[in-house]
């Protein structure tokens, strides 16, 4: 199992080892995610936020940092708003945008700080209100030109999407499974299905996921087809939400009181990485290749190996992206996604619990609460508190956020010891 | 009265015999379409026109059933390499939408088509590629 830091001698007391340098997770919280017409996001960040200090028992008064995480209103000076409702104390705050890894990047913002020695204590909030945006990625470009004039980095005449493969996300998720597909055979239709069959089935335990309904196999691989292979079952919704942590140094954590310290949740490894030049990425996203990096920069950090791994919450925005997630993470033998979901490695009972929060499919996927929202999770088994959802005896998880661009967030979690 | 032609991307060569035309850096050899500054695998600055070979494989593909509107749909995208390595994304026309005919492996080959005329009547030229 999981290895503390290296050579660092431990406190010998009733409560856990706690390294000075590490950092921890104190508190905790997601609002449910949906769709909320009469709440803005800054309504759900603050919201959020309070929640998250109140579960680790603190007080914005105690926060030396904060980031706020949105997309989509990425100059709104988010992280200043959320601060005039729940507390303006003139502590440094941090806009963050970094496509859907843009909570995982606020949370390690507030982490960094803390290495950094500028913090003890700090919150990261991630948020976002999309309503219903509908498709992302096309943008309808293909508006015919009144005059074919050469313009942009392409010296394009008109709009490109449609005419040049597609820009819109189910596609470009498709074309990143099938190419898994194309190198490895035997991954088919059926198997990119079982991914949304498994999180559909998940979801109904989780009452913050946004979706709760489980649907057949039958019924996914029948629904429309948005983007062969991917149907309407096997995509992520658009939606609103706001997921919060509030970060504490392992030398402050250590001046807490006891029970304070056994919920407290270890951030064993923190990894963010772009995209390493590639031929193909030229024209398609490569999610994999950063993954790999991230994951193995991950394991090195914790000390720990996929077998360690009690779940994982990995970025399922479609269920193409799950399935090449699985050997991108390393949870199954080189080339055997499609083995190890037919396996039922996967499944909340199984070896390696993927997505037992229903995951983007089915808990939603408002795009800056993402990556903190996948953090709570982790954290929530981990303390045991995870209700009917529970992952029995979790001691270590994994959270995994990519963005197309790109950028990728891991994040390795432990039980306090 | 001949029409006038315009390639719809800069990086595709029109005419009777088209071709698409790349970017590759004389340090790294790494190939672009875009307008570049320097390379993003190396960070040489000098580049050389090279023309791309016309025929390749499927090695990803998606059926686009859904798009943005005012895209018709059905159609098929797919990530296409060249026989000299190149990475390029594209339609694929003249081949059913259906994925028992797309297949991964597929061989194909570089083909233009007409996607319309403009206000002044100069026609864009678009590339996919077809069964080959």
């Amino acid at each position: 199992m999981a290895k503390s830091d290296q050579g660092k001698k431990k406190p010998k007391s009733s409560g856990p080892m706690i390294d000075d340098d590490s950092v921890w997770v104190l508190g905790t919280h997601m609002t449910k995610f949906g769709r909320y017409s009469d709440h803005d996001a800054v309504d759900l960040a603050s919201t959020s936020a309070i929640a998250a200090l109140q579960d680790g028992g603190v007080t914005i008064h105690d926060m030396d940092v904060f980031a706020a995480g949105t997309l989509f209103q990425a100059s709104s000076g988010m992280a200043q708003q959320v601060q005039k409702q729940i507390g303006q104390t003139g502590i440094p705050a941090y806009n963050v945008s970094n496509a859907c890894a843009t909570g995982a990047t606020a949370l390690r913002t507030v982490m960094l700080s803390i290495k950094a020695g500028e913090a003890d204590m700090g919150l990261a909030v991630g948020v976002e209100q999309m309503g219903k945006m509908g498709l992302l990625g096309g943008a309808g470009s293909k508006k015919e030109a009144k005059v074919f004039a050469p313009s942009g980095r392409y010296g394009a005449v008109t709009g490109t999407d449609g005419y040049i493969g597609t820009a819109g996300m189910p596609g470009v998720f498709a074309q990143a499974g099938m190419g898994y597909a194309y190198e490895n055979d035997g991954v088919d239709f059926e198997q990119f299905a079982k991914v949304a069959y498994k999180n559909h089935l998940h979801s109904t335990l989780n009452p913050l996921a946004q979706y709760q309904k489980e649907f057949s196999l039958d019924e996914i691989m029948g629904a429309p087809v948005m983007s062969y292979p991917n149907t309407l079952l096997m995509c992520c919704p658009t939606g609103d939400g706001a997921a919060a942590a509030v970060l504490v140094s392992g030398e402050r954590l250590k001046s807490m009181p006891k029970k304070v310290q056994k919920r407290a949740v270890k951030i064993s490894a923190s990894v963010l990485t772009s995209d390493p030049w590639t031929s193909s990425a030229q024209v398609q996203p490569d999610v994999n290749t950063l993954t790999r990096n991230a994951a193995a920069q991950a394991y090195e950090q914790a000390g720990v190996g996929p077998d360690d791994l009690d779940l994982v919450e990995l970025h399922d925005c479609f269920a193409t992206a799950e399935l090449i997630h699985y050997d991108n993470l390393g949870l199954c033998e080189p080339g055997g996604a499609g083995d190890f979901i037919d396996s039922g490695a996967p499944f909340r009972d199984g070896r390696t619990p993927v997505n037992v929060s229903g995951g983007l499919i089915s808990k939603g996927h408002p795009i800056g609460a993402t990556g903190i929202a996948n953090i709570y999770e982790v954290a929530t088994h981990l303390r045991g508190e995870a209700g009917d959802r529970q992952v029995k005896g979790a001691k270590v998880g994994l959270a995994h956020v990519i963005g197309l661009g790109s950028a990728c967030g891991v994040h390795i979690l432990e039980k306090a010891a | 009265m001949t029409v006038k032609q315009v390639p719809l991307v800069d990086y595709l060569h029109i005419g009777a015999r088209p071709y698409l035309k790349a970017k590759a850096c004389t340090s790294c050899g790494a190939r672009f379409f875009d307008r570049r500054i320097a390379c993003g695998n190396c960070g040489a600055q000098e580049f050389q026109n090279v023309r791309v070979r016309n025929q390749g494989v499927v090695t990803a593909f998606t059926i686009v059933h859904r798009a943005a509107p005012g895209i018709p749909a059905p159609y098929v995208s797919a990530i296409i390499e060249t026989d000299d390595g190149t990475s390029v994304r594209s339609n694929v026309v003249n081949c059913e939408p259906d994925p028992e005919r797309v297949k991964l492996g597929m061989k194909v080959k570089l083909t233009t088509y007409s996607i319309g005329t403009d206000d002044e009547g100069t026609e864009a030229i678009a590339f996919g590629y077809e069964p080959a």
